[in-house]
């Protein structure tokens, strides 16, 4: 009794959340029934599949008080990466090891410049954004790249058992960052360092090498969405992934993860998705203005916000 | 007919439903220094910050004296800043200056001069920032940024703003805390020049020494309860702790030293430089002993600590540990040697104040566990261990540890290193903050480590508690180990005098 009552307490936010996600669904459904279609819930999915994979990331980034703003950045190159490996090897197997590959590197690059080289985590990405982002121009001219390996392709819109692959990876990831969280010494590190990095430093925990795992993971997440949303594309592009980072933040802050660190939760941030995709999606389907939707995803990040601060009172 | 300035009655306050306030009462008087005294959490700072417009309060009323008539008119102070328009301020325990910005603009925030044109006045800024720092004999330019300053000029700071509006009462909370023994004179001598001008001092502290040395009037709090408000004269330091914790202490000396066992070195720093200019120092650790430090502030005791348990690298000089070398590089090497840390700043280095409890408690074991998945059966076992041999007192596990009072959370810290099972453990200012009952309990729980085979290093400040705990006492002064005292030769003088420098120019 006195457990449950605790539970329900600790996940209110989540369920509050989930409940605003199902009162959007019945005003959909009523505008345009053709909102609870098996297509369009499997589009859902799919749409948010490559946003909740990098957002359990960004979470763990969040958490530990940084931030990662070169996400959208790498989400192009790892993609490119793929692309062009896909291309002159014709392998799916190396095509998707050098994306996941520029992921690792570039996260051991934010994560040292962090950690060693003391720098924010904003400044570090920040620069890294910007570098990935020229050297995708650089490199491509410009122009798509595109592969003849049909199996490449499938990554982002292919069907495992007549589920999306997609959805299939990011339930394997969500997976992955709530055992990570919630059920390993690392988990309880990342909450450590974000709450007191001092504190979590004279506590034994080397904290250097904690941050950059943090930044590793976010770029391997990242890179893996890269691949998902090049292979839907059909071709590697230099503008792809473009305030890709943005929707990953948001989706944590409206899944209640502090800015400042030490608080959030994998779960808070998937239903954070789940919320932008289907009020994205619902607007489309009913015709809405793609400006009023921004207008309307700023109001809901500050909603969110406001109501979790005001909550804590 | 009484020369009271601020009288509150009946005032309750609750937080988070937990009742911080109950109905307590308090008159405050033109030109006394008025002591509030009581453990942790009894409400004194609570009640202070209610008259001040910190907080509101959910009952109760407050009267402020009339000026200009003398009448006591019931007043409601809802902003610290209607509160300081009134006369009110507070000097906090933890300053609340902008760190970027000069004292100038530090004492006159809110209320800058403007000149005609809406611009900045800043040469009648600077030079109204210059009269107040007069009153608090701080000599030192306005425009200076607070950074700069040292924590008692900062203080001073602060109450050159209190004075700026007129204050007829200032509260200072736990003022000397971060003081030195001089920096502490001076700021009672201000106190004292404040009482004759008829302001009234409300002096919150739990140094016994200096409240009987200060004050006029003692009133005690306890759990949120008004206890009693006393002449300091007509008591004894026995009736006061008697009075806070409702009843007797047993504090017999808590002199162990025949548990010491020196045959057995635990610990040995060698030539160890503590600033780049200072003579390198040697010691020795025995087991079972508690190796007192004193110093004044500045004797380079924390920069000491600091280097043994491997925060900042050793700049030269080896560290023995049961004879063997020990690399102490970084902190994870020093815990792996068998060392432990409680540290003098336990919000900001002790602990991470927005994780549970628990975890708090656990944070370091980990690290000396197996496997990386966590098994909570096995951590609650260990939790649940400490929970009990420490009587923390706790609601439960989950609770953020910032809800604690200081005294449970410094055993929250404390258990934090118990678990690791360390053969030494270094205690910077371990009571520092903490009230009276949990002080005792913290000196006994010490006494017990030591008895079942570990060694204790503490650094205190506290003269009074460096002699009643420590088999022996190692004086610094300036980077230097001055004098070596055990517990038995041990007196005020001694100490002091080693710790300004030796007994021959103390």
């Amino acid at each position: 009794m006195d457990k449950t009552k605790k539970l329900n307490i600790r996940s209110l936010r989540e369920l509050l959340l989930v409940g605003v996600v199902m009162v959007l669904c019945v005003v959909w459904t009523i505008l345009n029934p053709q909102f609870m279609s098996f297509n369009n819930i499997s589009n859902i999915l799919r749409q948010g599949s490559y946003i909740a994979i990098a957002a359990v990331g960004m979470t763990l980034v969040i958490i530990i008080g940084e931030i990662d703003l070169s996400a959208g950045s790498l989400v192009c190159a790892s993609g490119l990466v793929g692309a062009y490996v896909c291309k002159s090897t014709d392998s799916l197997l190396l095509a998707v090891i050098a994306a996941i590959a520029v992921g690792i590197l570039v996260g051991l690059i934010n994560g040292v410049l962090c950690a060693i080289g003391k720098l924010p985590g904003f400044i570090a990405s920040l620069a890294s954004m910007t570098v990935l982002r020229g050297l995708a121009y650089i490199v491509t001219g410009g122009n798509s790249v595109v592969w003849g390996n049909e199996n490449f392709t499938k990554i982002g819109t292919g069907y495992l058992g007549g589920i999306p692959i997609p959805v299939i990876i990011m339930v394997v990831v969500i997976i992955f960052g709530v055992v990570l969280t919630t059920k390993t010494r690392f988990g309880r590190y990342v909450y450590a360092v974000g709450g007191n990095m001092e504190a979590s430093r004279w506590s034994g925990i080397a904290v250097e090498k904690v941050k950059i795992i943090v930044y590793i993971i976010m770029g391997v997440l990242t890179s893996i969405a890269g691949l998902i949303i090049t292979t839907r594309l059909g071709s590697g592009q230099p503008s792809a992934g473009l305030n890709f980072e943005m929707d990953c933040i948001t989706a944590a802050v409206v899944g209640g993860t502090s800015m400042s660190g030490g608080r959030g939760k994998i779960v808070g941030t998937i239903v954070g998705v789940l919320l932008l995709t289907v009020l994205t999606n619902g607007m489309t389907l009913v015709g809405m203005n793609t400006y009023w939707q921004q207008v309307l995803k700023g109001v809901i990040i500050v909603v969110s916000v406001l109501a979790d601060t005001k909550s804590k009172k | 007919m009484s020369d009271a300035v601020v009288k509150m009655e009946g005032i309750s306050k609750a937080f988070a439903g937990i009742k911080a306030l109950d109905s307590v009462q308090i008159e405050l008087r033109k030109g006394e220094i008025h002591a509030l005294m009581g453990e942790n959490g009894a409400g004194k700072s609570t009640l202070m910050k209610i008259m001040c417009g910190v907080y509101a309060k959910d009952s109760g009323r407050m009267l402020l004296e009339n000026e200009n008539t003398g009448e006591f008119e019931e007043v409601e102070i809802k902003t610290p800043l209607m509160g300081q328009k009134a006369g009110l301020s507070m000097v906090f325990q933890e300053l609340n200056l902008l760190e970027n910005m000069n004292i100038a603009e530090n004492i006159f925030i809110g209320r800058e001069p403007v000149k005609k044109n809406g611009f900045l006045d800043k040469e009648l800024l600077t030079e109204r920032a210059k009269k107040e720092l007069e009153k608090v004999r701080l000599d030192v330019d306005p425009r200076t940024a607070i950074s700069e300053l040292s924590c008692a000029q900062m203080q001073c700071v602060e109450i050159a703003k209190a004075l700026s509006f007129h204050a007829r009462v200032v509260v200072f909370d736990e003022p000397t805390a971060s003081l030195s023994e001089k920096e502490s004179q001076t700021l009672f001598e201000i106190i004292k020049e404040l009482k004759a001008q008829g302001v009234c001092i409300v002096y919150i502290s739990h140094r016994m020494e200096e409240v009987f040395a200060l004050s006029d009037r003692i009133t005690v709090f306890r759990n949120g309860k008004y206890i009693d408000t006393v002449d300091a004269k007509d008591v004894t330091e026995k009736d006061l702790i008697k009075m806070m914790i409702g009843h007797e202490l047993n504090g017999a000396k808590n002199c162990g030293s025949e548990f010491v066992n020196q045959e057995n070195v635990i610990l040995e720093a060698k030539n160890i430089k503590v600033f780049p200019n200072s003579k390198p120092i040697s010691f020795k650790l025995y087991e079972n002993e508690i190796l007192g430090f004193f110093g004044l502030v500045g004797a380079g005791r924390t920069e000491l600590m600091r280097v043994l348990f491997g925060i900042d690298t050793i700049r030269e000089g080896e560290l023995y540990i049961r004879e063997k070398k020990v690399p102490v590089s970084s902190t994870k090497d020093a815990i792996a040697a068998g060392l432990g840390m409680v540290p003098e700043d336990r919000k900001g280095l002790g602990l991470i104040l927005g994780m549970s409890i628990k975890d708090n408690m656990l944070i370091s074991k980990l690290g000396q566990m197996k496997s990386g998945w966590l098994n909570k059966g096995a951590l609650k076992d260990i939790t649940g261990n400490y929970i009990k041999e420490l009587s923390i007192a706790l609601r439960d596990e989950e609770q953020e540890v910032k809800e604690l009072s200081g005294g449970n959370q410094q055993k929250v810290v404390i258990a934090k290193w118990l678990a690791m099972t360390p053969d030494i453990l270094i205690m910077d200012e371990p009571t520092r903050g903490i009230d009276v009952g949990a002080k005792a309990e913290i000196y006994q729980l010490m006494r017990k480590l030591t008895q079942s085979g570990k060694s204790i290093i503490m650094v205190s400040s506290e003269i009074a508690e460096v002699m009643q705990v420590s088999d022996r006492i190692l004086v610094m002064h300036e980077g230097d180990i001055t004098g070596e005292v055990t517990a038995e030769e041990a007196t005020q003088d001694l100490i002091l005098q080693y710790s300004f420098g030796g007994a021959n120019n103390g």
